[in-house]
């Protein structure tokens, strides 16, 4: 028996556990990359726009940070400028889960004991999860290159676009190989491989940043090269391709395979290279009630998620600061931004409207997963040994929704508070604008106790459907804010999102009736959330 | 007045009826043995007691109350050791313990050090770090260091080594000893046969066996194997006599007890030179019900089939 046996069983086993997750992967990635690309092909209609697209792509600070460089003014360059970390993040975390998934899962959870047992090789744990993601990661990317390809931009730059993205799915597919062998828990090792990725891309953006300015081309600094988001960049999709760059997440993930490999006959099954700390032997007395437990729980991802909010809160306000010159000359771009800030005039405010309105979206996500730990409580049997003690249902769940939205509350409290920080730094008087948007942040709040309202409704109603469902209307949500003022859908349509009714503050002035509106909508919500997980069977 | 009364209790999940009309009662005091094959409805039975699923018919009393209705007044008057123990994986096992008591309603912290050290718990470690043994131990802990009138143990020692078997049985001696009522689900005869005052088995779903252990040996037949002199007849023909088989020149037989005396002036007949009476184990009584316990399960599917038409 070979260090490899039972791979091939192993792989198929993979697929079968995630072949709707595969699915969603492998059609998910072309349908947004031809979206993304549509939208900009539209925009974008002759050589003036383009021209000036590209001269402030090459000289705000802000677009070189988030956008990366650029390399023409050719329509394939700008969609890969505006679709390229959208794609790429989505491929690197999609990537960093699957791996983990098979990986640190299986041995968390007891399951890589009964399969290292049967007749699988030592390396076939980690080889097939490995085969899977990398194949599934240079299936979609071939689909991405065609669908580039559909929406009418040369087949060659579509394909090497597609190939960086999908050369930075398999840069972080080995990433995650490694990581896994590091920690003992898959939340550790999936933290572990987001931290490389956001180094990753600081660096990048400080490659970009630093680069300096060639005609229309722009020539990252040394950082880029050191990070897997910059290779994809440096691969001059649509300019004059350098295909071999394609070749560096290859030699990664040879590297980090063998280095996985080493560390996996390190160590013990189930064991990690960073051992667990030890804990007190008695409880703090904060810690001994349901609220204790929940600040417990969730504090690490909080103090995360703040982090991260106020890192792009700082650097959107900054951004809003060159909204005019980006815009001037651009009456397409500028329809869009005061579309979906509230189709006011002031290009400003508006942008500064709706970044608020896309942080709360975002915000909404920590909602989701925060009361769907509930859920992962009642099928792991914590919850049980829970409610056998003298904890009432609606007293836990309610604690869990309270959390949940006092959490929320903070992140968009400091998403307002730090774009109004970031702004009046470059624009003057960032005390009055800090405070200014800390407040129009807060008005979003509604919109999110509405996301509350309906995840508890939904572990209340229809538990067994909690999970995906929550995740899909959270997702349609987005779907309407982002697309729909892009894609001119009706206002009954529009209307189904709560962030919709959300006064596009600082745009337009407060309108209380619809906040009320959204809090007693929440507020009927919750309430059928509540009485149903009063009523049903635990665990369902 | 008794501590658990469940008449008639059904519950269905969807087509499949795990609870068929099952009755338990367990009396003050009392270490009442919950046994019967996997699948049988044991865990099932005790989420209904706690209040965590609904029963869709029969009556349920608990400590005088209603167990789905007046679940947290009650959950202060018992404690509950699940079978799978799960728990949260960066909490520290004390902090577990401690965080069990504080939410059923405070614990005794002398008790809870005393047991951490009987059962030679390390309380600074992660819960993730625990084995099934370990995190099984802090559920005990929690649970034992409550003064609690009930306890519901499901299946508690499945991971323990015979070690703690030992100090676990002990430490359910002392809550019994202070009055307390136990209610113990286990696969463990040994330790049923030491701990249990009654037991009450089922299968299906329903309830096949209940009373003391001596009650229910002498519902048991008792195997006889007899030697005689002459070629023994006539035994099978005899009332309660079953099984009767030749096994090397001998009469293997099995007899209802009340049926021993008559079958004894019958042997005599035909001279006996060796006898063996033997009354059945403990294993041999479960097994009885166990056995066949699969055509239990397709009258399960059969009755869920005919409740879905």
């Amino acid at each position: 028996m070979s260090a490899f046996t039972g791979t091939g069983r192993l792989a198929r086993l993979a697929l079968r556990r995630d072949r709707i997750k595969l699915t969603a992967w492998l059609l998910g990635t072309p349908l947004l990359g031809l979206a993304l690309a549509s939208s900009v092909i539209e925009f974008y209609p002759d050589e003036a726009a383009r021209l000036s697209y590209a001269d402030t792509a090459l000289t705000s600070v802000v677009a070189r940070a988030f956008n990366g460089p650029i390399f023409n003014a050719e329509l394939g360059s700008i969609v890969v400028a505006e679709a390229y970390l959208t794609l790429t993040l989505l491929a690197a975390l999609v990537s960093t889960f699957a791996v983990v998934r098979h990986t640190r899962q299986n041995e968390e959870t007891g399951r890589a004991e009964l399969l290292g047992a049967a007749v699988v090789g030592r390396h076939a744990l980690l080889t097939a999860p490995l085969l899977v993601v990398v194949g599934a990661n240079v299936a979609a990317a071939l689909l991405l290159g065609l669908a580039f390809a559909a929406a009418g931009l040369p087949l060659a730059g579509s394909l090497a676009a597609a190939g960086a993205v999908g050369g930075v799915g398999v840069a972080f597919t080995a990433v995650a190989a490694v990581t896994a062998q590091l920690t003992v828990t898959s939340r550790g090792a999936n933290a572990l491989a987001a931290a490389t990725i956001g180094v990753a891309f600081l660096l990048r953006a400080a490659g970009d940043v630093l680069g300096e300015r060639n005609g229309l081309q722009l020539v990252s600094a040394w950082p880029s090269w050191l990070s897997p988001l910059g290779w994809g960049n440096q691969v001059r999709a649509f300019g004059a391709e350098r295909w071999w760059v394609l070749g560096l997440p290859i030699v990664l993930l040879v590297g980090a395979t063998l280095a996985a490999f080493g560390l996996a006959r390190r160590r013990d099954l189930g064991a990690g290279l960073l051992s667990d700390r030890r804990g007190p032997a008695r409880a703090a007395a904060g810690l001994l009630s349901p609220s204790g437990l929940l600040w417990r729980l969730h504090r690490g991802s909080l103090v995360g998620w703040s982090v991260a909010v106020v890192i792009l809160g700082i650097s959107m306000g900054f951004a809003a600061d060159e909204v005019n010159d980006v815009i001037a000359e651009n009456p397409a771009a500028a329809d869009l931004i005061a579309a979906m800030g509230g189709g006011v005039d002031d290009l400003v405010d508006a942008f500064l409207a709706a970044m608020l309105g896309m942080f709360a979206l975002v915000i909404g996500a920590y909602v989701v997963q925060a009361l769907l730990r509930t859920r992962a409580d009642e099928s792991g049997g914590v919850l049980e040994a829970v409610l056998a003690t003298a904890v009432g249902r609606v007293r836990w769940l309610a604690t869990q929704v309270v959390g949940a939205v006092l959490g929320a509350a903070v992140l968009v409290l400091l998403a307002g508070l730090a774009t109004g920080l970031g702004y009046g730094l470059a624009a003057g008087d960032p005390g009055r604008w800090a405070l200014h948007l800390g407040g129009a942040g807060l008005l979003q709040l509604p919109a999110l106790l509405v996301v509350a309202g309906l995840v508890t409704a939904l572990l209340g109603l229809v538990p067994r459907w909690s999970v995906s469902l929550s995740w899909a209307v959270l997702i349609g949500f987005l779907l309407l804010g982002q697309l729909g003022a892009a894609l001119d859908l009706p206002q009954a349509v529009l209307n189904l999102s709560p962030y919709t009714h959300v006064p596009a503050v600082p745009a337009v002035e407060v309108t209380v009736l619809p906040l009320v509106l959204l809090t007693a909508v929440a507020g009927a919500l919750l309430a059928a959330g509540l009485a149903g997980f009063r009523r049903r069977d635990v665990p369902s | 007045m008794p501590v658990i009364a469940i008449d008639g209790l059904v519950k269905s999940f969807g087509a499949v009826r795990a609870l068929d009309g099952l009755n338990l009662q367990v009396e003050t005091g009392e270490v009442h043995g919950f046994l019967g094959p996997n699948g049988s409805g044991k865990s099932t039975t005790i989420r209904v007691l706690l209040g965590l699923l609904r029963g869709d018919a029969g009556k349920v009393r608990l400590l005088d109350g209603d167990p789905w209705r007046d679940a947290v007044a009650l959950h202060r008057r018992l404690a509950y050791v699940p079978g799978d123990v799960n728990l949260w994986p960066n909490l520290s096992g004390g902090e577990a313990i401690d965080l069990f008591g504080a939410l059923r309603g405070g614990l005794d912290r002398r008790r809870r050090d005393e047991l951490l050290e009987r059962f030679d718990l390390d309380p600074t470690k992660k819960c993730r770090a625990y084995s099934k043994g370990n995190r099984q131990k802090v559920a005990i802990v929690a649970a034992f260091a409550s003064d609690v009138e009930l306890y519901v143990l499901d299946e508690p020692t499945s991971g323990l080594d015979p070690l703690m078997e030992a100090v676990f049985q002990e430490e359910v001696r002392r809550l019994t000893g202070n009055g307390a009522t136990v209610l113990l689900s286990s696969h463990v005869l040994a330790e049923v046969e030491a701990l249990c005052d009654r037991v009450s088995i089922i299968r299906a779903g329903r309830t096949v066996e209940s009373g003391s252990l001596s009650e229910l040996r002498h519902l048991a037949r008792t195997t006889v194997t007899v030697e005689t002199v002459r070629p023994l007849t006539g035994v099978a023909e005899l009332p309660g006599v079953h099984e009767v088989r030749d096994v090397d020149g001998r009469v293997r037989l099995e007899v209802e007890p009340e049926h021993l005396d008559a079958l004894l002036a019958h042997l005599i007949r035909f001279e006996v030179r060796a006898l063996v009476s033997a009354p059945p184990t403990l294993e041999e009584l479960f097994l009885r019900h166990y056995d066949g316990a699969d055509d239990g399960r397709a009258a399960v599917a059969d009755s869920g089939a005919e409740s879905a038409r």
